[in-house]
């Protein structure tokens, strides 16, 4: 039997797998990518958008490290809105509907033009273990066996998954498609922890079928942006979507055949999203709300593949075939609309992400990195944030160099991977901007300037993307110098019409900024001010403004990586901590924290029993020296 | 952390007890050599959380020196106070005693304990949490029943339940604004908005009642200070005499400096209460006596009420902002009734008229200052003041016009500054700052 090697395996060609690949590659490392379906590489198999609150702040950390989603998107956007507009730059998202195929296909010639990645069709069954324990490979359907010490699993609802129509159940990853169920088994064969969790996709509609004339449009903004720094006149094609809502005829519908519903007819046992929920789901929760809204979002271009068909983003649901019929025959406008694909629940398998390193590697199994649903999240940008490091740290390990990660500090795929490893899921993973405690800091806008420097050290940075950046950093730099060096007074301000105190003391134009002057009183004072970027003005203005807030956040940041540097060795003996409690020892021992950071965030440690491990830890330290 | 990492391994010990005005004095040793200590003073260990009397040596061994026969208590770790080893022997109070003690403790191996040192043990120990720990420190501290009163209800929580209910609103608050901004793009009910500004002034005001309920916190904590202002020979000394001989058990005059104060203090419905005896208040050119004035008008200032007393023959022409006006030798002359509108008492302290209504007036008014008119606990530390404080301002921005992102980070500041108050904030400032406060010696 040929065997095959490389230095990263990635199994899986969704959003995950494909910044995985990406990522790996880019990199150096000789890759290859296993899919069961060459041609749903990049698939948006739920609704056909990418970005939003929090997750817009995923898509331009991907960018920033130089993944591909951004830019996938920015090409196949047919539908632009920026998200919260109004209240404030750090929490701004930009939210793309993509056309489906578009964005498939950028993402396939992405990966083509990837070098040292091989992407090939079959499905794998099992892993190779050594007797070690330690992992050399994969097998594959066709018989293949391709052997490498990293591997990459993104599998998404694959493992073992099950589809559910009412209570027709089908072994399934998405409609169609087979499920990885030896995969599964092996999962479990190695000792880990594995729970099951859902999701739910609504049915798609026949653009032709649905009367549009009645519906109100949201057009998206007149000026669209794009996610990728190094995105600029991609000639795009905008349409509008529609809204309409449920009537009092649908709630009737679905209370009256709620027992067929597969969610609530007992037959799924996975935990769904609270904040994505099933039209069953709202109904029977808020009984009160009188109607819900329903985005009409089309799938694609009109004239394009998969330009027929419409996702009606708020029906998700398990309900039988005829039910669903009924259901969306009770919405203003889709009348007469015909269901091309009916809606479905599905349920997988993922792992408790407890078992993971905040390198995404699974802590007992060495070499073996997992990203996307089978870490208990949800979502395309969530799946693609997480590939990427994990493609990056394969690719490092391949290399048996030291693997990395990101904190809390640094970025919301930071946020993310802390929260997963430490606390676990109890529901899928969604991002939000409320996770990042360190928000105003995490801004998409200056998500380069956070990432991009730290990519190049890691060396996933390609050279086009280091170029554009660095040219950026410098005229921010130049800008900041200037603005600092202009010196104005008071008098002269308040005759400008700066609302500021008549105080005698000079103000340079960076403190000018901050008093949020108008448009027209800094081209009056700083002509030169408005022919820089719209980018480097709008993030010295959000500098300058925020910057009592954000020099606060980056001390605490500076005590979060001090407190991250203060490591436990790997041997502590808690039984000899004086002052510990029975329980706290068990938790401590349970957990194993790295570092004091993580130690903090073991729930119900008390801080006593932290400065206990602290004394002990210092009482250590001398004896070693 | 540094700084938190003090050293468990010393055997240290301390008077857990005051020496004045006591008939024991409780001696105080904990750490690993406790044990053996233990034996060197008295010979064996006793039955742990039993009280047995012994003669305490200075050697054991040797048999030299007997120094008092006292009580011991042996509290085998880790259900002691500090959760390591420890003891306690209730000795005689006598200052040669503890002095002996204390030298003998150092012979065999211990050493005295810094402020504090008992109860930050404790806490590394898992013993108490920050608060309770705090209000033992109240606990120690007081000598009166009104401040003992206001630590048992710190360290039983009270303090805690309040703090953990703000909080608990303030996180409501903060879920629904974060909610605002997380999920714009759904439907939110419009009331969201509005009630939350409704729910944050009511917060920002029930936190700046209990703010304002700081003074008589801090008031219980230190005792009432109250100044005896009047020009010489006006009887403020017989009045010092009169106070004190109230209660000659509770008294205490400590010697102020050449030519100014005396000081008295006593109990008074509870509360301690210390009174200041001010050099005659009258315009002089001698420079000592200027001195003197200077350092009346101080305690004047910084007092909690002024006692202002005169006789017939020198009605003042001014008299104190927040004065109880004293006419004293009312035998001697007639005594207005009222001054600018005051309400004046007329007593001879030296036979003993109206002293009853005297007695009453102050009683009603330290009552009056010590008690709050609220049902909260009393505010009683600058770090609990300060951070709620704090809160307050924060909340105070949040409803300001800025963009929404500003508001919700200024209620998580809100939210960061409360939760310093519940201990669960890993900073060593602050538990420097809450150690140094405290009295050796539990």
């Amino acid at each position: 039997m040929k065997i095959t090697s490389y230095d990263v395996i990635v199994i899986g060609g969704g959003h995950g797998g494909c910044e995985a690949a990406a990522a790996s590659s880019r990199m150096g490392a000789r890759t290859l990518l296993l899919t069961g379906n060459k041609n749903m590489i990049g698939a948006m198999s739920c609704n056909p958008s990418i970005g939003g609150i929090g997750k817009g702040h995923l898509v331009r950390e991907i960018d920033a490290l130089d993944g591909i989603m951004g830019r996938a998107a920015d090409r196949a956007a047919i539908h632009n809105k920026i998200l919260n507009r109004s209240k404030g730059p750090a929490v701004q998202g930009l939210r793309v509907q993509a056309d489906r195929g578009l964005y498939s296909n950028a993402i396939q010639e992405l990966l083509i033009q990837c070098k040292n990645l091989t992407i090939i069709e079959d499905m794998v069954e099992r892993f190779i273990v050594s007797g070690a324990g330690s992992l050399e490979g994969v097998c594959c359907a066709s018989g293949k066996t391709y052997s490498s010490a990293a591997i990459i699993l993104t599998t998404g609802t694959f493992l073992d998954g099950t589809i559910h129509i009412g209570h027709e159940v089908t072994p399934a990853g998405r409609i169609g498609e087979k499920p990885s169920i030896g995969l599964a088994h092996d999962l479990k064969e190695l000792g880990m922890k594995l729970g099951r969790l859902k999701t739910g996709t609504p049915p798609r509609l026949r653009r032709q079928t649905i009367n549009w004339s009645d519906l109100s449009k949201d057009k998206g903004d007149p000026q669209p942006e794009y996610f990728s720094l190094l995105s600029q006149d991609i000639p795009r094609q905008f349409v509008p979507c529609a809204i309409t809502r449920t009537t009092s005829k649908t709630h009737k519908i679905v209370a009256e055949n709620i027992q067929s519903s597969a969610m609530y007819s007992g037959h799924i046992s996975g935990q769904g999203p609270r904040y994505c929920p099933a039209i069953e789901d709202k109904i029977m929760r808020f009984p009160d709300k009188e109607n819900h809204q329903i985005f009409l979002e089309p799938e694609a271009l009109p004239n394009h593949p998969g330009g027929d068909l419409i996702y009606p983003n708020g029906i998700s649901n398990s309900l039988p075939r005829h039910v669903q019929e009924d259901i969306v025959h009770s919405i203003p406008g889709l009348e007469h609309a015909q269901i091309v694909q009916y809606g479905y629940a599905v349920e997988y398998d993922f792992l408790d992400p407890r078992q993971l390193y905040s390198s995404l590697m699974v802590k007992h199994v060495k070499g073996l990195f997992m990203a996307g649903q089978i870490n208990g999240t949800t979502g395309y940008e969530e799946a693609g944030a997480q590939g990427l490091l994990c493609g990056i740290n394969a690719a490092l390990y391949s290399k048996g160099e030291e693997l990395v990660t990101l904190d809390r500090g640094s970025s919301y795929l930071g946020v993310m991977i802390d929260d997963l490893t430490t606390h676990g899921v109890s529901e899928p993973y969604r991002m939000f901007t409320s996770r990042a405690e360190y928000r105003l800091s995490l801004r998409p806008d200056n998500a380069d300037q956070r990432l991009t420097p730290l990519g190049m050290k890691w060396g996933c940075i390609g050279e086009r993307r280091k170029k554009i950046f660095q040219t950026l950093v410098k005229s921010l730099d130049q800008a900041e110098k200037k603005a600092k060096s202009e010196e104005f007074l008071p008098s002269l301000l308040r005759e400008k019409g700066v609302k500021l105190s008549n105080d005698g003391k000079k103000r340079n134009f960076l403190e000018v900024l901050a008093q949020n002057p108008s448009p027209e009183i800094i081209e009056n004072i700083a002509p030169w001010f408005v022919q820089l970027s719209p980018r480097v003005q709008r993030q010295l203005k959000i500098q300058s403004r925020y910057k009592g807030y954000l020099s606060k956040q980056e001390r605490e940041i500076a005590q979060l990586r001090k407190e991250n540097a203060l490591l436990f060795p790997d041997d502590i003996d808690y039984d000899s901590i004086g002052g510990l409690s029975t329980e706290m020892k068990e938790r401590l021992k349970k957990e194993r924290p790295r570092n004091f950071q993580e130690a903090r965030k073991i729930q119900g440690l008390t801080p006593s029993a932290l400065i206990a491990i602290m004394v002990y830890l210092g009482k250590h330290k001398k004896h070693v020296a | 952390m540094d700084n938190v990492l003090i050293s468990q391994e010393d055997t240290i010990f301390a008077l857990a007890s005051g020496l004045e005005r006591a008939a024991i004095a409780i001696f105080r040793v904990s750490g690993p050599k406790s044990a053996s200590l233990l034996k060197s003073l008295c010979g064996t260990l006793p039955k742990p959380r039993y009280a047995s009397l012994r003669t305490i040596w200075n050697n054991y061994e040797t048999k030299d020196d007997a120094l008092d026969e006292a009580l011991i208590l042996w509290f085998p770790g880790p259900r002691s106070y500090t959760g390591q080893d420890s003891f306690e022997i209730h000795l005689h109070a006598s200052a040669a005693i503890v002095e002996s003690v204390s030298e003998a403790c150092v012979a065999h191996g211990g050493r005295p304990a810094e402020p504090g040192e008992f109860t930050r043990r404790a806490f590394l120990n898992g013993r108490l949490d920050l608060i309770e720990a705090e209000g033992v420190a109240d606990l120690i501290a007081s000598q009166t029943q009104a401040q003992r009163r206001q630590a048992l209800q710190q360290t039983h929580g009270a303090l805690s339940k309040l703090y953990e209910g703000w909080r608990s609103e303030l996180k409501e608050i903060l879920a629904f604004s974060e909610a605002l901004i997380d999920f714009s793009d759904e439907e939110l009910p419009q009331e969201v908005e509005k009630n939350l500004r409704r729910r944050i002034l009511h917060l920002i005001k029930e936190m700046q009642t209990h703010v304002g309920d700081g003074d008589y916190g801090r008031r219980i904590r230190r005792g009432v200070v109250v100044a005896i202002v009047g020009p010489p020979n006006v009887g403020k000394s017989t009045f010092l005499n009169w106070v004190s001989e109230r209660d000659a058990a509770i008294t205490s005059p400590i010697a102020g400096t050449t030519r100014d104060a005396l000081e008295i203090t006593t109990t008074i419905s509870g509360v301690k209460t210390t009174f200041v005896d001010t050099a005659g208040l009258r315009e002089t050119a001698d420079i000592i006596e200027l001195e003197g004035v200077k350092r009346a008008m101080f305690h004047v200032k910084h007092c909690d009420f002024v006692i202002q007393i005169f006789t017939p023959n020198a009605i003042p022409k001014e008299i104190f902002d927040n004065a109880i006006l004293l006419g004293n030798k009312a035998d001697l002359g007639p005594i207005p009734s009222i001054i600018e509108g005051q309400n004046v008492i007329s007593v001879s302290l030296k036979n003993h008229i109206g002293l009853r209504e005297l007695k009453d007036k102050l009683a009603k008014k330290i009552e009056k200052l010590v008690s709050s008119h609220s049902a909260m606990p009393y505010m009683n530390r600058a770090r609990h003041r300060a951070a709620v404080v704090e809160s307050i301002e924060h909340l105070g921005h949040s409803i300001e016009d800025l963009p929404e992102e500003i508001r919700c980070e200024e209620l998580r500041l809100s939210m960061n500054a409360l939760g310093r108050l519940t201990g669960r904030v890993n900073s060593e400032e602050l538990l420097d700052s809450i150690f140094g406060e405290f009295c050796i010696g539990k």
